[in-house]
């Protein structure tokens, strides 16, 4: 809608309309720019001051340029670390999300009493992350564990779970298994956003389940699965209260993940200066990460729009 | 006739062929809970059994109560409850306030500055961490909840912006216009108009917002230092340490920490459901 040929006290008063709903617009939006300044940008920056200082709080801080980074680099501990969060990135994360992908397609069957499994299998991911810690420490317990019942039950040996250096990092991985229902709701809810009138024009063509799954269910669901891949992985290059509490970093720190190691270097050694620049050192990693997703995205994810366009 | 016949035998074999594998996924994650359960109601030799025993014998309620006494649960229930009230309140307020502005009023650069409020979504918060608890550190807050309530007054958090203004594009814009005409202000179009209209997105985002407070560990973990301070979930891993072989109580009170949760999701049901499927959105 243009304003030509309107009378001028109309475009007078149009124009200082659209000034006051700008005005208001930023009044309204600005708590959040002052939050985005105070903890978020303003932080950024001093985070990444910090990290070129040596600062043990109750010291004063001493400019050392790079020589954090230097130590870092030649740190063991930290290499080690960013090994362990990888392997829980990596492996962790794609299975966790297969296994949502497979509970969502069977909740979205057309059965009856359907609702009663989505809730179940839902329900284990409401569990707090302290007390889903707690639990799995005694699931896995080496003497009187569920785990260890289990296996002995179907005839097998019993497993050092949380104690084996080798089978710390699977175990956590399993037990994230448990809360696969926060994801598997997401994706059911893109199962249901695909029309029907897709799966009939497949059926009519004949098409069977199978070809019908792979060229209509899973484009449309590339959108889904997409989010929850950008989401969970940066989640999961942040895992921390799982090894916190369960393992404190062992056995042989197999468990020492990346945010306990800086959660140690910042408050429990007061190395701010050191803590600072391995966050920053994520923060790289993890928008590298985003950004390659992001450029990859073309090629997988199918947006609706696309056809459209 | 029979070509009908053969077919929902067909249907009733897949039927219970799903129900058979949809039903054995179901006990395979019911046994965490069920094993959680029982551990809770043992008596302490009971719980040193293998083969375990499934059902308490005797059942050992008294542990509910020992494991209460033991630590001081309803402080930290209490603790926990002040900090959600008080971070939830302003969330709401200034979330909706902002997405309001995002999705009903044009001024400039609004498109890219929402794109810096869906931003800040993906950006992993250890970065910003340290300056913040220092600030806190220097304002004396440590120990005390403001850290954990008071950013939640400057935008709400950027995930509830987003939700609330997915919500708001809905509403149709005519209601705005009429109110205008009528001499309505910006502000009491959001308070008069907006808002009434949105209690199911306000009901999604407190119970989320409650179930976050419950669930962190991490920040409370670092600001909140006594323990006549403490939430839910650092109360949880104070009792670890102190009970870390007597696994009935330490079970009673995993249960205490996850009831709660569980009798809210059974009254808010819709509001999660509607919840996670409008963070599913984001993907769009």
């Amino acid at each position: 809608m243009g304003i030509q040929g309107v009378p001028a006290t109309k475009v007078k008063k149009r124009r200082s309309l659209l000034w006051s709903e700008a005005r208001d617009g930023y009044l309204f939006i600005l708590p959040w720019v002052f939050g985005f300044i105070i903890f978020t940008a303003g932080p950024m920056l001093a985070s990444l001051y910090i990290s070129f200082t040596r600062w043990e709080i109750v010291t004063p801080s001493v400019w050392v340029g790079g020589a954090q980074y230097v130590k870092l680099f030649n740190d063991d501990r930290f290499w080690l670390s960013l090994y362990n969060t990888s392997y829980y990135v990596f492996i962790g994360v794609p299975l966790h999300l297969f296994f949502a992908l497979l509970a969502a397609l069977a909740v979205n069957l057309n059965l009856r009493g359907i609702h009663f499994f989505r809730t179940a299998y839902y329900v284990p991911s409401l569990t707090p992350v302290v007390a889903n810690s707690i639990l799995w420490v005694w699931i896995f317990h080496p003497d009187w564990g569920l785990a260890n019942a289990f296996l002995e039950w179907i005839g097998l040996e019993g497993l050092y779970w949380l104690q084996d250096p080798r089978l710390a990092k699977p175990a956590l991985i399993v037990m994230s298994f448990w809360s696969i229902g926060g994801q598997m709701v997401i994706l059911l809810a893109g199962l249901k956003g695909v029309p029907m009138e897709l799966y009939e024009a497949a059926a009519i063509d004949g098409a069977n389940w199978w070809s019908r799954f792979w060229r209509v269910t899973l484009p449309l669901l590339t959108p889904a699965l997409f989010f929850n891949l950008i989401i969970a992985i940066i989640g999961a290059f942040q895992v921390f209260t799982q090894a916190y509490i369960m393992t404190e970093g062992g056995p042989n720190y197999s468990t020492l993940f990346y945010l306990l190691y800086l959660f140690r270097a910042a408050f429990e050694n007061f190395r701010m200066g050191y803590a600072s620049a391995m966050a920053w050192v994520l923060f790289i990693i993890v928008l590298t990460f985003t950004a390659l997703q992001f450029m990859l995205s073309d090629r997988w994810v199918f947006y609706e729009g696309d056809v459209r366009r | 006739m029979l070509s009908v016949n053969s077919r929902t035998a067909k249907e009733l074999i897949f039927a219970g062929f799903w129900y058979v594998v949809l039903s054995l996924f179901a006990l395979v994650l019911a046994l965490p809970l069920v094993w959680l359960l029982s551990t809770s109601l043992k008596t302490g030799g009971q719980t040193f059994l293998m083969p375990p025993k499934w059902i308490p014998d005797p059942f050992v309620w008294t542990n509910y109560p020992e494991a209460f006494r033991a630590v001081a649960f309803h402080e930290y229930f209490w603790n926990t409850i002040r900090i959600v009230i008080f971070a939830t309140t302003g969330a709401m307020l200034t979330a909706s306030l902002a997405a309001f502005a995002f999705a009903r009023l044009r001024f400039p650069f609004r498109e890219t500055l929402f794109i810096l409020v869906l931003s800040t979504i993906m950006l992993p918060s250890i970065v910003t961490l340290i300056p913040t608890f220092i600030v806190f550190r220097t304002l004396g807050w440590i120990d005390t909840f403001l850290p954990l309530i008071v950013p939640l007054w400057f935008g709400g958090g950027a995930f509830n912006i987003f939700l609330f203004r997915q919500f708001f594009m809905t509403i149709p814009l005519e209601l705005d216009e009429a109110a205008r005409i009528d001499g309505a202000s910006n502000l009491r179009i959001y308070w008069g108009v907006i808002l009434p209209l949105s209690k199911p997105v306000l009901a999604t985002i407190a119970v989320f917002a409650f179930i976050h407070n419950w669930n962190d560990f991490f920040e409370p973990l670092i600001y909140l230092q006594s323990p006549e301070n403490w939430t839910m979930a650092i109360g949880l891993r104070g009792f670890r340490g102190l009970y870390h072989t007597e696994w009935n109580l330490m079970m009673a009170a995993s249960t205490a920490m996850i009831a709660p949760l569980l009798v809210l999701f059974f009254f808010a049901q819709r509001y999660f459901v509607s919840g996670i499927q409008m963070s599913g959105l984001a993907g769009r």
